[in-house]
């Protein structure tokens, strides 16, 4: 299973710059270290980035923006996020991002200190030690209970995984 | 229903995570998988699986976009799977059909997953066809499937669709020979992309006529129709969209999709019980039994069909192997 088991991660550009050559850098390099990536391309809106996240089930989200609408962009996809009740996904954020900036990102749950300089390994370890356990050892995971958003055919929450 | 797991009642229901987590479980070989895509079966057989092959840079992906986008003007809930091939090297994928695909971003009723092909060759991955069988099971009326840009052999495209579009643009009058062996024999319908650049009638007309030329083809009934479309501007794709629904027809009326079912369904239980049979042979024969008998053979103090009855016999088998003698 371990090895079956491979990485996905979403590699966005939100905003509405068009410089893409990091993203680019960052997608290449995951792929080498063996990770699934989906590049989304450019401008990229905070809906369509939660949208690609859900329908792709990635293991993490990775955007890199460089216009400076960080603080307009990033609580918006964190928010869509928690109302479609995506809890387990890895967030992380580089590009060109003030220092000032950083606290309140890290506040908003995303790690946001992957800028200019950064080395690869670092981001691709980070990625390989952060992934939420809980997706990598319960399949199921949280999708099996009750999401925030999701109405349960059901009727109510349902009681942890679902029994095989 | 009522045995349904709570999953497989969410992903019915239409909630897109759980469909999404459904199909991870699926290409991940998870044990999991199992019981969920035996559940889904009964809910599926609905979907119209349409098959777009043809070589990289043809426009898939662009001309699958705007198939769907008609798709949807006409009502229908549209499901894409895109296999993007997987480094040989390191294991991993770059996943860039979505790029292409935005303009279909934002719409409920559609849903577009990336796969990576894991390995395969054939042009799709090997769980290609149980994520297909998610897909219908929700209720999408239309599973568009685009295989790895693909040259002659991937023609596994055939074993997962109803319908298989061929993709080829103007300006490649070799390719055309090139591709004539393998992927001309399994188009049901034929696209000339890029058709508003020069060429395109003459590569209409070059297709036209290698058509002409397959033996098979009066024992065919279906006219594999070539139509000209510019995915871009949009031009022929409606068009397209008929041809498509136009074979859908034909299939049924004659009687060839019913037909298709029977095959897919024999060999895929054909290949679960090859699975099983195999299960039950490594369960029971210990390795040093298993080296034991192939170094027997190598050496050929035995013959390797009396070490396969060997075997056989220890799970039983021996009476169906008898004839063998």
């Amino acid at each position: 299973m371990a090895d079956s088991r491979k990485l996905r991660v979403l590699v966005a550009k939100p905003g509405l710059d068009g410089h893409d050559r990091g993203a680019k850098v960052i997608a290449r390099a995951l792929r080498d270290a063996g990770m699934e990536v989906i590049y989304t391309g450019i401008r990229q809106t905070p809906q369509m980035i939660v949208e690609a996240a859900i329908q792709e089930d990635v293991d993490a989200i990775l955007m890199s923006i460089l216009s400076g609408a960080h603080m307009a962009i990033f609580p918006k996809v964190m928010e869509l996020l928690k109302e479609n009740g995506v809890d387990d996904v890895l967030v992380m954020a580089g590009g060109i991002l003030p220092d000032e900036d950083l606290p309140a990102i890290k506040g908003m749950g995303i790690q946001g200190n992957f800028g200019p300089g950064t080395p690869m390994s670092a981001i691709i370890d980070y990625v390989r030690s952060h992934v939420s356990p809980a997706r990598l050892s319960q399949p199921l995971g949280p999708v099996s209970k009750a999401g925030a958003a999701i109405e349960s055919p059901a009727g109510g929450a349902e009681p942890g995984q679902a029994a095989q | 229903m009522a045995d349904s797991s709570p999953i497989v009642e969410r992903l019915l229901s239409g909630d897109r995570r759980a469909l999404a987590r459904i199909v991870t479980l699926i290409e991940n070989g998870a044990p999991e998988a199992r019981p969920i895509l035996a559940q889904l079966h009964a809910h599926g057989g609905r979907a119209h699986v349409v098959g777009f092959t043809g070589s990289p840079g043809a426009g898939k992906s662009t001309l699958v976009t705007a198939v769907a986008r008609e798709l949807r003007a006409r009502g229908q809930r549209v499901a894409i799977v895109a296999v993007d091939p997987t480094s040989p090297f390191t294991g991993g994928a770059i996943l860039g059909d979505r790029i292409r695909m935005m303009e279909l971003a934002g719409d409920p009723n559609v849903f577009i997953r990336s796969m990576a092909s894991r390995g395969s060759l054939g042009g799709l991955a090997a769980s290609t066809r149980d994520v297909v069988r998610a897909l219908d099971a929700a209720g999408f009326d239309t599973v568009i499937v685009e295989t790895v840009g693909a040259g002659q052999a991937e023609v596994e495209i055939v074993r997962a669709a109803q319908t298989v579009v061929v993709v080829t643009v103007p300006g490649m009058g070799d390719d055309i020979q090139a591709i004539k062996a393998g992927i001309l024999e399994i188009a049901d319908v034929f696209v000339v992309n890029k058709a508003d650049r020069p060429g395109a009638d003459q590569t209409a007309a070059e297709l036209r006529m290698l058509l002409s030329l397959d033996e098979r083809r009066k024992e065919r009934e279906w006219r594999v129709p070539i139509v000209k479309t510019s995915a871009a501007s949009g031009q022929g794709v409606p068009e397209l969209v008929d041809r498509l629904a136009a074979h859908l027809k034909f299939l049924q009326t004659s009687g060839q999709l019913a037909a298709r079912g029977e095959r897919q369904a024999r060999s895929e239980m054909l290949a679960l019980l090859h699975q099983a049979l195999l299960a039950k042979i490594e369960a029971t024969v210990g390795p040093e039994e298993w080296q034991g008998l192939i170094a027997e053979v190598v050496e050929r103090a035995t013959d390797p069909y009396t070490a396969a009855e060997t075997i056989a016999a220890r799970i039983g088998l021996a009476p169906a192997l008898g004839s063998w003698e």
